[in-house]
């Protein structure tokens, strides 16, 4: 009969704290972030969108290699020795002209593989996230500037692949 | 019924002239129309508020963007997309209990509105036997819900029908012994009557007098029940029953039970409002602003203990009721019978 009392009482009194809670949690300010208007700052070395700044690009195709998904295709021309000749920003000479380099977004697995052997810096990851599109052909970021002759074997993203 | 029919006479200037029948039932439509607008009304506001308390509970934002400020729009929005969905009737389903059910239930609950005492004058039928009508109308509720539990022909929907009848009619009856406590002091059972014995002052009403002061949480316990709201959900319990009685049901069918739900919500504490916290007693504001303000308190208290406390098992939920709320309810009415014994001395 005692526990029978008690027990109501306990149960009244663990009510009120758990309203009480629940009050303050009522006041304390709402942690969500309202996206489009306010954006968290990306941690340092956030690794979203790939970027290639071609100019530096001495096509040595060890982005290629190193891509376990294989979504880098990239075509090489020999320059002709007579032209000027042309150097990276830090100095390498570059002895091929890339005609060809693309990256196919929808299906990097955003791992950063690329970017280590990558001998000039040119090929890095970007804080850009917001890369939504409406067609997966749209995810195939060409960053090479002259249209090469030949292209690379599977250079165009098939809409249904498995 | 006469404060409709004033309103006429006032604002309608050939009222008189009207054939009797017309003049008889164009008051209660009225009435009816008021009830029907705030029926309908009151669930928008209550969702929103609903969604915004949890969320804040929760440390989240709730809806914000449909309508500008703090997505007040947002219910609307939702209404409209729930009338333009599909109607899916299950196969098989029991067609005619499965539409019914949903009417039944709203019904129940839009019926008991008539009874409500906004103020001295606003009260769109002032029954003599007033808080009876509403403890017997509002259990209409229950057919409906075994009704949709059953014609939907779905195992999930049966046992949250079952265990609907089985929670609401258990916990009616603490309810309404507590409604005696405060019946028994008043001699009436009239609305209005009930909101007239509490006036003068804050401390006339009955929340603040011995014994019903714990007829209020006996009350209060009992209709947060039978309104099926968190921690009595266990009729709708979405991580056993998928959503209860109302599984199968999808689109306007569906808002119906949503509708009925909150309008009983406010149905149950404008009750609670009218028997412990003296209606539409109040100082400076009129009437109706201070008894819906009363209620809206008490609905927001009904929201607070549904994001606070977790769900009842169902053996938990038939202790409370019989073995807990009952003894205390009969120990009250049994008090209020003494003092009134006392007080006014024997009949």
């Amino acid at each position: 009969m005692k526990k029978y009392f008690l027990d109501i009482f306990e149960s009244i009194r663990t009510i009120l704290i758990g309203l009480k809670i629940t009050w303050s949690h009522l006041f304390t300010r709402a942690c969500t972030v309202q996206y489009p208007e306010v954006k968290w700052e990306l941690p340092e070395r956030s690794r979203m969108r790939l970027f290639n700044k071609i100019e530096d690009c001495i096509g040595c195709g060890q982005c290629v290699r190193a891509c376990p998904v294989d979504c880098i295709y990239m075509t090489t021309e020999k320059r002709n020795k007579e032209e000027d000749p042309w150097f990276a920003s830090d100095g390498t000479p570059i002895k091929l002209k890339v005609t060809q380099f693309d990256i196919d977004m929808s299906l990097c697995c955003y791992c950063n593989l690329c970017t280590y052997p990558c001998p000039t810096h040119c090929l890095v990851m970007t804080p850009e996230y917001e890369f939504a599109v409406h067609t997966k052909k749209d995810f195939l970021y060409r960053f090479a500037k002259e249209e090469p002759s030949v292209m690379s074997d599977p250079a165009t993203p098939q809409p249904t692949s498995n | 019924m006469n404060f409709f029919r004033e309103i006429l006479l006032e604002q309608l200037p050939g009222f008189r002239e009207f054939p009797s029948i017309v003049q008889t039932f164009l008051p209660m439509l009225l009435g009816c129309l008021v009830c029907l607008a705030l029926v309908a009304l009151f669930p928008l506001i209550a969702v929103w508020l609903e969604r915004k308390v949890s969320a804040h509970m929760q440390d989240r934002l709730g809806p914000m963007r449909v309508g500008g400020w703090h997505g007040w729009a947002q219910t609307i929005a939702d209404g409209v997309k729930l009338l333009t969905k599909e109607d899916i009737i299950p196969k098989g389903a029991d067609k005619l209990l499965f539409k019914l059910a949903p009417l039944v239930v709203f019904v129940g609950g839009f019926a008991a509105f008539v009874v409500l005492p906004f103020s001295d004058q606003f009260i769109v039928s002032d029954l003599n036997i007033g808080i009876l009508y509403v403890v017997a109308i509002s259990s209409l509720g229950v057919v409906g819900v075994i009704m949709a539990g059953w014609a939907s022909n779905n195992k999930y929907a049966l046992f949250g029908g079952m265990r609907a009848a089985a929670q609401i009619v258990s916990y009616e009856i603490p309810t309404v012994l507590a409604i005696l406590t405060v019946v028994i002091p008043v001699g009436s059972l009239s609305m209005q009557e009930i909101v007239k014995a509490q006036a003068g002052g804050v401390l006339n009403w009955f929340i603040f007098q011995p014994v019903t002061f714990f007829a209020f949480f006996i009350f209060y316990i009992g209709t947060l029940a039978e309104v099926n709201r968190t921690p009595f959900d266990i009729p709708e319990a979405e991580s056993e029953l998928v959503a209860g009685y109302h599984t199968e049901y999808s689109g306007m069918r569906f808002a119906f039970f949503f509708l009925a739900e909150y309008a009983n919500m406010f149905l149950v504490s404008a009750i609670a409002v009218t028997l412990f916290l003296g209606g539409w007693h109040g100082p400076w504001l009129p009437g109706p602003v201070w008894f819906i303000f009363k209620s809206m308190c008490l609905v927001f208290l009904q929201m607070w203990l549904r994001w606070t406390l977790p769900r009842l098992r169902v053996d938990q939920l038939m202790y409370v009721s019989w073995k807990v709320l009952l003894p205390i309810a009969f120990v009250l009415v049994l008090a209020a019978g003494t003092i009134a014994l006392i007080t006014e001395g024997p009949a």
